[in-house]
């Protein structure tokens, strides 16, 4: 009996019809876990660096986590895995709600989608009763009208459904997939619609096994008021109405300024009270009692979902007061557009309207006020009309594409991705390396268990570092030595950015959520599961025998797999480096030594490519093979054997 | 207190039955199903060794799209559907036809078995200890349920009369006491 896990994926390909339920190996379990780290094999295996994105030979793959639909609280964000055409890279996002818990009792660990429909179609996943259905009838509809429908349509209050807006119909590269509360971005959401697959609505009524269900239960029933009563853990922006920290930090318009000095006492109250009034509730995702996502109801737009930092990001972007992120919300979560890349784009737009490189004839009728011009936008790029269709491509194509100086716009893109609209002043070390290095493409999905800042006081800082379970014992002794305003040394970056990425390598394989975990650690270093504690979670709920170390390990298996995907596609240390103007003061030198101690530390060539060693000491030995035999490796690189050695959890 | 009245009073709590409740408010559920959860590894056999929502006691009627999040525990089961489906409207809200009924019953899925189709009763987590509160409970951090035990507040139960009592008695009702004495009467001297 396979624990945990089913044992089984659902393999669809959409341009046959054809629906098979495949056994998997337990061995890719016990050595990439589950989620991205199974899909990325499978990724790896069947995409060749060949395949463009919007080929049907791309794969699209909806993964549980290992630990979805066990007792496991917060276990309950599904990967989602394929090529971006944005990037022409590997793209991975996760959403959270029900649907990777109700996939598991459907009795499957994934769903890997091949090939493509000739028209618009949805899945229908009831327990073994597996269908592709016609969604004609559902084209142009919004995402959660979509789920609403099927609902209806199936006669099944409880089904989950996964579906795309008309964004994603009409590939426009900022597209999402929508589920209850949460979503995916980053460019899967485009390769869904490709697809033309509208939803996907799943039922699953068998039950998931564990391995040792006393000793899990044990560890598990602690955890719920661990979680609930932790003020560091959850989405604590959602929760917030003061806003100070974002909105004077953070840059307005096209990652242009900050303005300091912005929030004020009147703009405060005026915020908690529009916040107050247009909230139904706060919900959670599945098995979780942090409630991290707030329901909407917006006079004259449909209830919707708010969730993380899109509660400010078109406000600011636009230029306006921050009601109208309310109401934008409203209109772009039906039409399943991103909340992070989106309002760059828009923001881009208007940008070059205002520098004459767009003019009124390419936006004919184009408003003066920046609410109005995002709304018209948003018209124009979900329909792909006139030069919304260049913009559905996102700010690095649409610049091109656009010319006349429009490149000079594209300020805040890195390896062709809208970036977080930060812009500082001063070279950070970890985060330069975090920015340049990771393969996420958000530095939200790489950041998070390290403190952002130091403490002054020595003795806050010891209390601090006393009770600093989460961390392995080297990273006591960096905060220990760090003061304010200076940097941490080369070798320290290096381990911070290691740990971060590796915790949100071991979130997003067995499906626990950041905000209990790799992402909230930063903020009081007590997040509810690490390096520690999760060793024992996995343990007891699969019967695999893993320590602190084996986790690590894993978890770095996954990160040089998906390392060696992106190598495969062309990656190089040419394209490391974070967005231009990101920092202010840059230190060139210290740079490119902060790579190179990285690039050693990892157990890669000088150029980022995982040597033969560091691949076959983690059991990718066909990857070094295939390296060598496409000329990416010759097999005599220097190796890193001593660096590796460092990484471990203890 | 004299000790007759304290053995009165002590004898009048042992007849006093002992209800408990799950109190459910409905404001404050986030929807996140850990109750169903945890109901169905509590009730899985052995104990904690599977989890399936499907076979929770407690379900959480969810309706994204109209806000509406209600806690159901299961109750008795019946055979056929009811005639009354009723509408509520509550704060504006309009809450479906069985939003607030625990019945096991053939218009819906919940609270019947998955594999067997049986029904499912909740049975508040009875179980050797007695747990302090039941599973679903205990996991709902948020206070949306609540555990409460409180006497019962009616009456003394009336002494339990035996059936020939109350046969007797409707017999009385109907035919008049001599008339119900005389046929005693005539049954035993024919004897």
């Amino acid at each position: 009996m396979r624990y945990a896990e089913t044992g089984f994926n659902l393999e669809i390909d959409l341009s046959r019809g054809s629906i098979e339920r495949v056994a998997t190996d337990p061995r890719e379990t016990a050595l990439h876990l589950g989620g991205q780290g199974t899909a990325a094999k499978i990724l790896w295996d069947r995409v060749g660096p060949d395949v463009d994105p919007f080929s049907p030979d791309n794969l699209l793959i909806f993964s549980t986590g290992l630990l979805h639909g066990t007792p496991v609280p917060g276990a309950n964000r599904t990967s989602v895995d394929t090529f971006s055409p944005q990037t022409n890279r590997y793209s991975h996002s996760l959403f959270g709600g029900f649907f990777g818990p109700e996939l598991k009792h459907a009795g499957y660990d994934k769903i890997v989608i091949r090939g493509k429909a000739p028209d618009f179609v949805y899945l229908w996943i009831h327990n073994d009763k597996v269908e592709i259905r016609d969604a004609t009838h559902l084209q142009g509809k919004g995402a959660q009208e979509t789920a609403a429908l099927l609902k209806e349509e199936l006669g099944e209050k409880e089904v989950q459904v996964a579906a795309v807006g008309l964004a994603a119909e009409n590939r426009v590269f900022m597209a999402t997939i929508e589920h209850a509360n949460s979503s995916a971005s980053r460019g899967v959401g485009v390769i869904m619609g490709d697809k033309r697959l509208k939803a996907i609505a799943v039922r699953g009524t068998n039950d998931i096994n564990v391995a040792d269900p006393e000793e899990l239960f044990g560890i598990c029933s602690p955890m719920y008021a661990a979680i609930y009563d932790n003020p560091d853990c959850g989405d604590l922006l959602a929760h917030e109405d003061d806003e100070e920290f974002h909105v004077n930090n953070f840059a307005w318009g096209n990652a242009r300024e900050r303005i300091k000095g912005y929030w004020n006492e009147e703009r405060e109250e005026k915020w908690t009270a529009v916040t107050e009034s247009v909230r139904l509730r706060w919900t959670g995702c599945y098995n979780c009692p942090k409630d991290c996502h707030m329901a909407v109801a917006y006079p004259g737009r449909q209830p919707y979902f708010q969730k993380c930092y899109s509660k400010l990001t078109y406000a600011m972007a636009a230029y306006e007061e921050l009601e109208f992120n309310y109401d934008i919300l409203g209109v772009t979560q039906e039409y399943g557009l991103d909340g992070f890349s989106t309002p760059q784009v828009l923001a881009f737009a208007v940008e070059l309207y205002d520098a004459g490189i767009l003019t009124d004839e390419d936006l004919p009728d184009f408003p003066a006020d920046g609410a109005g011009r995002f709304f018209y936008l948003v018209e124009k790029i979900v329909r792909r009309e006139g030069v919304g269709d260049a913009l559905a491509k996102g700010v690095y194509h649409a610049a091109r594409e656009i010319g006349k100086g429009a490149e000079e716009y594209d300020h805040n893109t890195m390896k062709k991705f809208e970036q977080v609209p930060l812009k500082l002043s001063m070279l950070n070390y970890p985060y330069f390396l975090m920015y340049a290095t990771g393969e996420k493409m958000n530095i939200t999905q790489i950041e998070g268990s390290y403190p952002q800042v130091p403490i002054a006081d020595p003795e806050e800082r010891k209390a601090f570092v006393d009770r600093w379970e989460a961390a392995p014992e080297r990273f006591k002794e960096y905060f220990m030595e760090w003061e304010p305003r200076a940097h941490p040394t080369v070798e320290a970056a290096v381990n911070i950015s290691d740990w971060n990425e590796t915790m949100h390598y071991v979130d997003d394989a067995i499906g626990t959520c950041a905000f209990l975990s790799s992402f909230t650690g930063q903020w009081a270093g007590r997040p509810p599961y690490h390096i520690h504690n999760l060793p024992s979670f996995i343990s007891y709920a699969t019967g695999l025998d893993i320590d602190s170390d084996g986790l690590w390990e894993a978890a770095r298996r996954n990160r040089n797999l998906i390392r060696a995907i992106n190598v495969r596609r062309g990656l190089r240390r040419r394209d490391e480096k974070p967005p231009a103007d990101h920092w202010k003061k840059r230190d060139p030198e210290i740079e490119q030594q902060l790579l190179d101690a990285y690039y050693e530390f990892k157990g890669w060539t000088n150029d980022g490519i995982p040597t033969k060693q560091t691949l076959d000491d983690l059991s990718l030995g066909y990857v070094s093979d295939d390296f060598i035999e496409r000329g990416i490796l010759t097999g005599d690189e220097q190796s890193a054997s001593e660096a590796t050695v460092g990484a471990s959890a203890e | 207190m004299t000790e007759a009245k304290g053995t009165a009073a002590m004898k009048e709590m042992a007849d006093k039955k002992v209800l408990k409740h799950i109190m459910i408010d409905l404001d404050k559920c986030i929807g996140c199903r850990a109750c169903e959860m945890a109901c169905s590894a509590f009730h899985a056999r052995p104990r904690f060794s599977s989890t399936n929502p499907a076979r929770s006691r407690i379900r959480v009627a969810i309706d994204e799209h109209s806000d509406m999040y209600v806690p159901i525990r299961a109750g008795d089961y019946t055979p056929a559907e009811c005639t009354g489906r009723h509408k509520y409207t509550i704060n504006g809200k309009e809450y479906n036809e069985c939003s607030f009924c625990g019945v096991s019953c053939p218009s819906r899925d919940y609270f019947i078995e998955p594999d067997s189709g049986l029904p499912l009763k909740c049975d508040m987590c009875e179980s050797d200890p007695t747990l302090t509160e039941p599973w679903c409970v205990q996991v709902c951090r948020c206070d949306c349920l609540t555990f409460v035990e409180e006497e019962d507040e009616r009456d003394e139960q009336p002494e339990k009369r035996d059936e020939m009592e109350i046969g007797l008695e409707s017999l009385v009702l109907k035919h008049g006491l001599d008339k119900v004495l005389d046929m005693v009467a005539k049954m035993s001297s024919k004897g």
